[in-house]
């Protein structure tokens, strides 16, 4: 038996490989790149994988699901806000079914370690009607990735791995097996299946509500849901909350415990645990979505169920080792020390030498002459100029909202309407804005910090940067005269303060984009 | 038996790299383990630690409980004092003197060495000064995993070799620079350790340890100078002002 030191997301990886997978797809985003990445590198010599990061999460999916619609096996992995991006798709490919086995990896981010929410993709699954693992262990990553592929082929439906950050990024040693082979290239020419006009769709959806039945039995008789009954005290685990139960009971617990690791939610088991005690902790990493089910609207009868929407479990952030051992209510362990009150904290920051540091110094003066200017910015880096010394962005929502929001403030007679965006964001989610702004003739300025990576998720490929970018952002149809392009170095600091000026000044829609590469992937490169 | 350790330092200083030396040790000695890090935006400069937990029975969460922490391994002094308080009470910090100041408020060097000196169970490291002298300043964190290398449960040539894999693919030089650092923090942590044990303060100890030629440090030589800098209250100003590098096996010269 062969060993392997893996991150649950490079476990997910490889067990996809070795399930006979034929193409991943995603874009980045923490904690789910690894995923990606090590398919990516594990298959790069062979050539027998398709790997290549994608425009967004929806074009991710969509690419997955044509995948499946010629028979093989594709997976697709994103964080749990890219799903939202991928939702139209995704949702829709429960309807349609699947042909090769189609396999949606998404990490959650409870904590927000680095994310903008915390959102739980198990509503997702429950939301689409289709089947969700949550693995415990990086061996159950490896092994439930050839289950979760057969049970897409068996169902005909996209089944989800839901993963989160501690998981996602934590390794250990994890035994393989021998590799399936790939399936047979095999088109689905099930024209109606895979046509949702409203006739064809009808039928499709009433299909895929009659399947669940069936996804439910399997949930039920799942071996990673199961259900010891001791004591009165009765608690659900579901995913990582298992094995921080587990880290604080003794073998001899009196406790009566359900874990769960398949949805949807086993009702037999559940019902089997509800009548067996008088007590009910529900843990969970993620919202209470298990808790909310089983509590419904007035309660149980007799029982009180604690959690996240009674105290005992904080009702956000990330569920730790901790929080269930006081929720067991055992007394804390001793400790060496008090937390030290006055450390001085050291948040990220820039790198020393980012271009982005050059081009928000030159907004901030370009800016100056304005009151309080705000300006719109998007998720990448970047978003690192909101803190101290630079604070030269004042929002960060949504992947390309910064241009959105820049209209709509526009719209509503706001100036300067100011975006900044990075060039990957920009592709994936910039250009549509853009070119709604410019076709509106809205007066707002877009600065593009074209670093040529997406350098926060590690310096992956950009779809977007040099030509490709300028050709683009012209093909909106953008005066020339209002497309600009600076070197945000130290010393073209006045140049580029005047070009800014110039622009701001101008009425109708303008473009700057500043052109220097990420130092971190110069570095690498370099390597 | 279970171990467990933070990691600790700053974005960029190599805390994956100690990480997978012992992983890779835990892993070849049959042992289970965990090991949970730091992805994404903290990355950049930011406060970094790795979760790492090996035993001989199954480790459950990846997170270390507050209170079963045995060990904060800390390739800087600041990022040492951060996650003291997961620490169980008998549990240890091994930590480097060396500060990354990367940040406008961070605390005076006087004020962060005697933080360091008040925790009972530390042992310090100069790992800048190890670091240059093995070949390469970034070789601080070797320096770390050799001076916590005493209180693992590995053989010291495990855990040279997983150096070794390491830094294969960088070529023999780089290897060798690594694992030279390694023996110097193994070294360096035994001498003061044994120095403190001996009751020489850990400002004075953590001075004498960074006068001597790093080759020539070893721990049998500890109490022979705890012994000479009780007796003769002019032997560590003496050693201190000498115009080079002292050979630790050198004790006889100063009593």
């Amino acid at each position: 038996m062969n060993k392997e030191i893996l991150l649950g997301d490079e476990a997910i990886g490889l067990g996809a490989i070795h399930a006979g997978l034929s193409g991943v797809y995603g874009y980045p985003g923490t904690p789910s790149t690894e995923i990606f990445e090590f398919i990516e590198r594990r298959t790069k010599k062979a050539g027998d994988v398709h790997a290549f990061w994608s425009t967004n999460e929806k074009v991710a999916y969509e690419e997955a699901l044509g995948m499946s619609w010629a028979g093989k096996r594709a997976l697709v992995c994103m964080k749990h806000v890219g799903l939202n991006v991928a939702a139209d798709a995704f949702m829709n490919s429960a309807v349609t079914g699947t042909n090769g086995g189609l396999v949606l990896a998404v990490a959650d981010d409870p904590g927000m370690h680095s994310s903008q929410n915390e959102q739980d993709s198990r509503y997702f699954a429950q939301f689409a009607l289709i089947p969700c693992l949550e693995p415990r262990k990086q061996q159950e990553c490896y092994n439930l990735m050839f289950e979760a592929f057969e049970l897409s082929e068996e169902l005909g439906v996209p089944v989800m791995v839901r993963l989160v950050t501690r998981i996602a990024h934590s390794r250990t040693a994890v035994a393989t097996r021998k590799p399936l082979p790939q399936n047979e290239l095999k088109p689905d020419k099930q024209i109606k299946k895979w046509t949702l006009i409203p006739v064809n769709a009808r039928v499709q959806y009433k299909g895929l509500t009659d399947k669940q039945p069936e996804l439910l039995r399997l949930a039920e008789q799942s071996p990673h849901n199961t259900l010891e009954l001791r004591g009165k005290s009765g608690i659900i685990a579901c995913g990582l909350a298992h094995n921080y139960l587990f880290e604080n009971l003794e073998p001899d617990h009196e406790h009566s415990i359900l874990s769960i690791a398949q949805y949807p939610l086993p009702a037999e088991k559940v019902r089997s645990l509800v009548q067996h005690v008088d007590q009910l902790l529900i843990l969970e990493d993620g919202y209470p979505l298990v808790e909310s089910t089983v509590r419904g609207l007035f309660g149980l009868e007799g029982i009180r169920v604690r959690g996240r929407m009674t105290g005992e479990i904080p009702r956000t952030g990330e569920l730790n080792p901790d929080i269930v051992r006081a929720a067991l209510q055992l007394a804390p362990l001793p400790t060496a020390c008090e937390p030290a009150g006055d450390l001085s904290n050291r948040p990220p920051a820039l790198c020393q030498g980012c271009p982005h540091t050059d081009s928000f110094k030159a907004l901030n003066d370009a800016l100056s002459i304005f009151d309080d200017a705000q300006v719109f910015s998007d998720i990448g880096c970047y978003a690192l100029a909101a803190l101290p010394p630079l604070e030269a962005v004042h929002s960060c929502v949504a992947m390309g909202a910064s241009i959105g929001m820049a209209a709509g403030a526009a719209h509503a007679g706001y100036s300067p309407a100011v975006a900044a965006i990075g060039d990957s964001t920009f592709s994936h989610g910039g250009i549509t804005p853009l070119m709604s702004a410019v076709q509106q003739n809205v007066n707002l300025n877009v600065l593009v910090v074209d670093n040529s990576t997406v350098g926060m998720t590690g310096t992956q490929r950009s779809m977007s940067t040099g030509t490709t970018l300028d050709q683009i952002i012209l093909g909106t149809g953008i005066s020339e005269d209002h497309f600009r392009v600076i070197e945000p170095i130290p010393r073209n600091h006045a140049q580029n303060v005047e070009v800014l000026r110039e622009e701001l000044a101008f009425d109708g829609p303008s473009v700057v984009v500043a052109r220097r590469a990420c130092i971190e992937a110069q570095k690498r490169k370099a390597i | 038996m279970e171990k467990n350790i933070i990691v600790a330092g700053v974005g960029g200083q190599g805390i994956l790299s100690i990480a997978f030396v012992i992983d890779h040790a835990a892993m070849d000695a049959g042992f289970h383990f965990k090991q949970a890090e730091v992805h994404g935006m903290a990355q950049r400069g930011g406060a970094v630690q790795s979760n790492l937990r090996y035993g001989d029975s199954e480790i459950w969460s990846d997170i270390i409980p507050a209170g079963k922490v045995d060990m904060v391994l800390s390739v800087e002094p600041l990022e040492a004092l951060r996650y003291r308080h997961y620490l169980r009470p008998e549990g240890w910090v091994v930590s480097s003197t060396t500060p990354f100041v990367n940040i406008p408020n961070y605390p005076e060097d006087e004020a962060l060495l005697a933080d360091l000196s008040a925790i009972e169970n530390i042992v310090m490291v100069d790992t800048a000064h190890f670091a240059r002298a093995a070949g390469n300043r970034r070789a601080q964190n070797m320096v770390m995993v050799g001076a916590a290398s005493p209180m693992l449960d590995f053989e010291e040539d495990r855990l040279l070799a997983f150096v070794e894999k390491l830094f294969a693919r960088k070529g023999e030089k780089i290897v060798a620079v690594n694992q030279r650092a390694f023996r110097f923090g193994r070294a360096a942590g035994q001498f003061f350790h044994g120095l403190f044990a001996a009751g020489v303060s850990k400002r004075d100890a953590l001075q004498l340890v960074g006068k001597f030629d790093p080759e020539t440090i070893d721990g049998i030589h500890a109490s022979a100078w705890a012994e000479a800098i009780g007796n003769n209250g002019s032997c560590l100003a003496a050693v201190l002002s000498a115009d080079k590098a002292v050979a630790c096996d050198q004790v006889a010269a100063y009593t």
